[in-house]
């Protein structure tokens, strides 16, 4: 009865086939698209060290590319895989939230009522602490929402997604807050040859997982996102393990919207983060994960927000432009959780087991 | 008669109705000297809304078998720039009126499919669903388009056919009366809005709708298909919103990759405000039709005031959102304790 | 077919990935009688189940039915109801937003002239239904507001009101009350009067000879046997179904506390929680195992929750150990040593997609906090030892737990217990729903656990099982604490009977 399992057996049950893949084929396509047309069919993976004028000497390539404009979903896939696992539902708000932390960090640094300046009215760490803040508020006031009035998530994070970004823009006092400064800067551009984004993220990603290592978190927040009540019996509690999940997300949301801020150079309410919750909703998807909540996989999870940054990036050097981007988005999401559903699954194994059964009888 | 008691579910409707009621009277109260207390004020927030309330019918529709729908916006984008490119290219204003219902069932049918017979997420489905319409749009033009008089006729005289009211009128400064108006959109929308209201009462389709969001295995189990008539929300849901599309065209006459952005959003916010859960089984278009008119006042207030951020009509959506979330929790929380 | 059958399914069998779930097994259904199917967890009944109403795809064998022509094959349950079988299961499977009318009629509904659903006529003729069967309940009202009782009968209404020649009852009274039984084996006899073949599966197995005519029992996916009940007598029913000669659940033997010196555990005094339990007093000493009797609803499940804290008790004082302590939450009890094994293994036990062993350490990791996670080693030497203690059926320790049977299930979640060492430990019907041999085995670690000086809540529907393992009994009945009872004298089947009816039998 214990027969080893084979190799291909074993690839089939890991839970990092599918985001793996994905980005398999992207590269693919990008190697056959570079050969076709006579470039040298590796230039997606060619990384170069280039002089700009602004920043020195810089590390320069698609993949940096990928890697680097990819950061802000990463980030806040981290957070929606912990709040799609606690609580069987998603957040929202995520990219309204960030552009909220983008506006009240600009405004912090510029004050009230300006529109463009060179110079910081206060010290970097306060608007960057402020924008920060304002992202763990949102994230409290979601989880509370959820944990506390026992609010489905997409309702309870719908108030945020609609106010946020607005409450953003009276901030700003309706205009688009310039800060045009090399320390503000900083987070959207490069820390030696490597994109501060990168690192942050990187920096991001490794605090969560040695969180989640050090500590049994890993294991609450799963047990409460599969059985609330069950876990309340054991000595969990549920209700601060699920809001202390919106709170992170709304950390990880903070951090992105400053990140897109700075990026920019601005804070420009309408446009950052806009759309970024389906991306990172569609990351967590992506990975491999349940939006039905319960077990997680956060190496899943970011592998699939850079898939995703991936496709964005492939479209735009196959020459599609960024409005007609979203079809081919759309086509290759519904492939992706197509395969993957229960009854598609289902067929495939029966007709696996026909196939075989016809085999055995020849 | 029977006395019926009246449940949560009926005093969240009513408490809808009482805000919207409180609500337009405030705004009289603040602007009746702008016009805020005529008639017209009123059917002009239907007018513009005619769309939405379409939208927003649909999208209970789905909200009750537990579903969620946000391609809507988007769809509403894609028809308006079929309809504004092929009636550009000379076709006739009805057959693109068809043509764009058409496009309307095959869309819900590919999501119906997804989530009924794939059983893939809603969410998901319907989010690649609002990809696929928006970038589709900008496949389409990505031109801001206007429908003119030259363009097609027909559709220009549709639009501004005004179908005058009998009564609530008033006489202007010059002396002329004027009578209340409403457009052919609005028409539209309150015909959808009546059909889908007996249709969710007195249908078996309606009732399964209810059923399904109620307890899925359990509708199943009693013999119901479920997966089908989930297809068949998800169809209703994209038919509504291309006719809603049109009433929406009609009020705009133009065409854009931006437009109706966000409108998803304010159809779900419309219909929770009118009580109907996410969760699925309880709700009513009537409600959602309240929801629709709260936001619509809103703006309009908004608006007349004139000297309010732009951002303020979202920023007030929130907080009623907000309000009846609570609300809605407070009596989830009583009715668990009389059960417990 | 003989005369008078309605059912014969015929050499029915069955395969899920790896097992053989059905070999060879057949099922005969006469007009007008009550069946039982009898089987161990995992005999297979629910299999065979699930291939008569077409949820299940069986690979051999026929089924035929009465009236129809050839083999029948269901691929769902809308067939399974075309050829009059219906189906009504443990869970309540109706929608508790509709009406209870609708509840009645959906999928069938009468329609007017213009094709729309006649509310009128079949709001009447559910009042009629439920009339009929002396259910008082308003049909225009949502099914939630009843219980589940109630709901139970609706669903049985349900699948009566179909014409069904077959009625399969699938384990309806594991949450109804002896009163709520009762009105469903008068229910059950009527419908047998009027021809209907009923199939009833259940644990309990004085309810078999309370209302079967005969028995089929089925052991590991084959078909043992068919009997008239008059044939086959408690003890033989056992023996078919497990297998093997079983010394009638053995009696235990019983460690006799000398309560006067053993140290007070637990001292509760005037604790109550609104609504659920009027102020009780309680004292509970080291080693000692007091079992709760009551009917159901009658608090004593909501006791033993306000003591741990799952519901929190709204008034009095509890003394753990002598010391006045405060308990807000289940972790707070389990701080001061306790522990509590819900009734609900389903909705309050299992975390269902967690591997066994992350279900075992979980209380204890709880206890420990956050930021000290048992290391990976010791979190699979303590899932090892008690898969070998309780022997879990298991394909090892890091299967998902729902892929066990309800019995296994129930192993793990007393292992999470024992694993934190508690002192007083809760078991809230530890018992229900699993098999014969399985119960056995619990009954005899509680008393093990008193011997090592534990005490122990003993909470269950069966005064049989409770008498086996208590030294003392706790009497609920409307929320009350109304009795005490201790001594070999007291703790007999018919004191504890009459203890929990109570003396005036008008109301009850």
């Amino acid at each position: 009865m214990a027969k080893e399992k084979t190799f291909f057996e074993k690839l089939k049950a890991w839970p990092l086939l599918l985001p793996v893949v994905a980005l398999i084929l992207v590269m693919a396509v990008n190697i056959i698209y570079d050969a076709v047309n006579g470039n040298n069919p590796f230039s997606f993976f060619t990384i170069t060290l280039q002089n700009t004028t602004a920043n020195g000497t810089v590390l320069y390539g698609r993949i940096i590319d990928i890697l680097n404009r990819g950061s802000e979903a990463a980030i806040l896939a981290i957070g929606m895989t912990l709040v799609v696992s606690s609580s069987a539902g998603t957040d929202i708000s995520v990219g309204s939230v960030m552009s909220l932390a983008a506006s009240v960090c600009c405004v912090t640094l510029a004050g009230y009522g300006v529109s463009s300046t060179t110079e910081l009215a206060r010290p970097l760490i306060v608007g960057v602490l402020a924008g920060i803040a304002i992202g763990c508020l949102c994230g409290a006031f979601n989880g509370f929402l959820v944990a506390h009035l026992k609010i489905q998530p997409m309702v309870a994070t719908l108030i945020l997604f609609t106010a946020a970004r607005s409450i953003g823009l009276l901030v700003c006092n309706d205009l688009i807050v310039y800060v045009r400064n090399p320390q503000f800067g900083f987070f959207g551009s490069f820390f030696g040859p490597i994109p501060t984004p990168i690192i942050i993220t990187a920096i991001c990603v490794a605090v969560t997982a040695l969180v989640l290592s050090k500590t049994a978190l890993g294991t609450y927040i799963q047990s409460v996102g599969i059985n609330a009540k069950a876990s309340r019996i054991a000595g969990l509690n549920s209700k601060t393990i699920i809001f202390m999940t919106y709170m992170l997300c709304g950390l990880f949301a903070g951090i992105a919207g400053i990140i897109n801020g700075s990026r920019i150079t601005s804070a420009d309410s309408n446009n950052i983060g806009l759309y970024m919750e389906l991306d990172a909703i569609l990351a967590v998807a992506l990975g491999g994960n349940s939006l039905g909540g319960g077990k997680f996989n956060l190496a899943g999870s970011i592998i699939g927000a850079y898939t995703i940054q991936a496709i964005t990036t492939t479209l735009y050097a196959l020459g599609v432009s960024s409005a007609q981007a979203p079809v081919y988005k759309a086509v290759i999401v519904i492939i992706i959780v197509a395969i993957q559903a229960p009854p598609v699954k289902a067929y495939f194994r029966k007709r696996n087991a026909a196939k075989a059964a016809v085999a055995k009888e020849a | 008669m029977k006395k019926t008691k009246i449940n949560g579910n009926t005093l969240l409707l009513l408490i809808t109705i009482a805000l919207f009621v409180v609500m337009y009277i405030g705004g009289i109260a603040a602007y009746g000297s702008r016009g805020f207390s005529r008639l017209q004020t009123f059917l002009d927030i239907l007018k513009t809304n005619a769309g939405l309330i379409c939208m927003a019918s649909g999208l209970t529709v789905v909200m009750l078998t537990a579903g969620i729908d946000i391609s809507v916006g988007a769809l509403v984008a894609m028809d308006c720039m079929i309809l504004a490119c092929g009636m550009e290219a000379g076709i006739g204003a009805v057959p693109m009126m068809i043509i764009v219902i058409l496009i309307g069932l095959v869309f819900g049918a590919v999501q119906g499919f997804l989530v009924g017979y794939l059983e893939i997420q809603p969410f998901i489905v319907t989010m690649a669903g609002m990809f696929f319409a928006r970038g589709m749009t900008a496949v389409i033009s990505t031109d801001q388009k206007s429908i003119t008089e030259q363009i097609n006729p027909l559709f220009y005289k549709l639009a501004n056919i005004k179908i005058k009211l009998p009564f609530g009128g008033y006489t202007n400064r010059k002396g002329v009366y004027m009578a209340p108006n409403i457009s052919v959109g609005v028409v539209i929308a309150l015909l959808v809005l009546i059909l889908i209201f007996l249709m969710l009462r007195y249908t078996k389709f309606g009732r399964s709708l209810y059923a399904i969001g109620g307890s899925e295995q359990s509708a199943a189990m009693m013999g119901l298909n479920v997966k089908f008539t989930k297809m068949k929300a998800y169809i209703l849901s994209s038919f509504l919103t291309s006719i809603g599309a049109i009433c929406f065209c009609l009020n705009t006459m133009a065409a854009s990759v931006q437009q109706a952005l966000g409108y998803e959003m304010d159809a779900i916010s419309s219909a929770v405000i009118g009580g109907t859960l996410l969760t699925g089984g309880v709700g009513n278009v009537i409600g959602t039709f309240f929801g629709v008119l709260i936001n619509g006042t809103i703006s309009a207030i908004v608006k007349t005031n004139g000297k309010l951020a732009s951002s303020w009509p979202s920023i007030l959506t929130a907080a009623l959102l907000f309000l009846f979330i609570v609300i809605q929790s407070i009596f989830a929380a009583i009715r668990e304790k009389q059960k417990g | 077919m003989e005369k008078d059958v309605v059912l014969e399914a015929r050499g029915i069998t069955m395969t899920f990935p790896g097992v053989k779930a059905l070999d060879d097994v057949q099922l005969t259904l006469r007009k007008g009688e009550i069946h039982a199917l009898m089987g161990e967890n995992g005999a297979g009944k629910s299999t065979l189940i699930k291939c008569l109403t077409g949820i299940n795809d069986f690979e051999s064998g026929e089924i035929h039915i009465d009236g129809i022509d050839g083999p029948v094959k269901n691929h769902s349950t809308r067939d399974a109801q075309n050829v009059g079988i219906s189906t009504v299961y443990q869970e309540v499977n109706l929608c508790p937003n509709l009406s209870v009318a609708e509840n009645l009629f959906i999928g069938r509904e009468p329609l007017t002239a213009l094709h729309t659903i006649d509310r009128a006529s079949y709001n009447k003729r559910s009042q009629k239904i439920m009339d009929d069967l002396g259910i008082t309940v308003d049909v225009t009202q949502n099914l939630e507001n009843y219980s589940l009782a109630i709901q139970q009968m609706v669903a049985i209404a349900r699948a009566v009101d179909m014409d069904c020649k077959v009625l399969i009852l699938d384990e309806p009274t594991s949450s109804l009350d002896d009163e709520e039984v009762e009105k469903l084996f008068v229910l059950m006899r009527s419908l047998r009067e009027k021809g209907v073949a009923i199939v009833f599966v259940t644990h309990f197995l004085e309810q078999v000879y309370a209302v079967c005519d005969r028995i089929t029992v089925l052991r590991n996916g084959t078909f043992v046997g068919e009997y008239p009940v008059e044939e086959l007598p408690r003890v033989k029913l056992v023996a078919a179904m497990m297998g093997k000669d079983l010394d009638d659940l053995a009696a235990i033997e019983k460690e006799t506390v000398d309560i006067k010196n053993a140290e007070v555990v637990i001292d509760a005094e005037k604790l109550a929680h609104i609504g659920t339990v009027k102020p009780f007093d309680l004292k509970i000493h080291k080693g000692e195992v007091i079992g709760v009797g009551g009917l159901l609803g009658s608090g004593r499940s909501e006791l033993a929750r306000s003591i741990y804290g799952a519901d929190k008790a709204n008034t009095g004082k509890l003394k753990v150990k002598g010391n006045e302590v405060k308990i807000n939450q289940p972790i707070d009890a389990m701080n001061l040593g306790m522990g509590m094994l819900p009734d609900d293994r389903k909705a309050e036990g299992i975390i269902g997609d967690l591997s066994i062993r992350e279900n075992i350490i979980l209380a204890v990791q709880a206890k420990r906090g956050t930021f000290k996670p048992i290391p990976m080693k010791k979190q699979e030497e303590l899932a090892d030892y008690y898969i070998d203690l309780l022997s879990i059926k298991c394909p090892g320790r890091e299967a998902k737990i729902n892929q066990l049977s309800g019995g296994n299930q129930q192993k793990v979640i007393l292992a999470r217990w024992l694993a934190t060492d508690a002192d007083f430990l809760i078991l809230d019907e530890p018992t229900r729903g699993i098999d014969v041999g399985t119960k056995s085995e619990i009954q005899k670690l509680v008393v093990d656990l008193a011997k090592q000086g534990k005490s122990i809540m003993f909470i269950s529907s069966e005064i049989s099982e409770m008498l086996r393992t208590c030294n003392r009994m706790v009497i609920m009945r409307d929320g009350e604490k109304v009795n005490e009872l201790s001594g070999e004298d007291q703790l007999t089947q018919d004191g504890v009977m009459a203890a929990i009816a109570g003396g005036d039998k008008s109301n009850g």
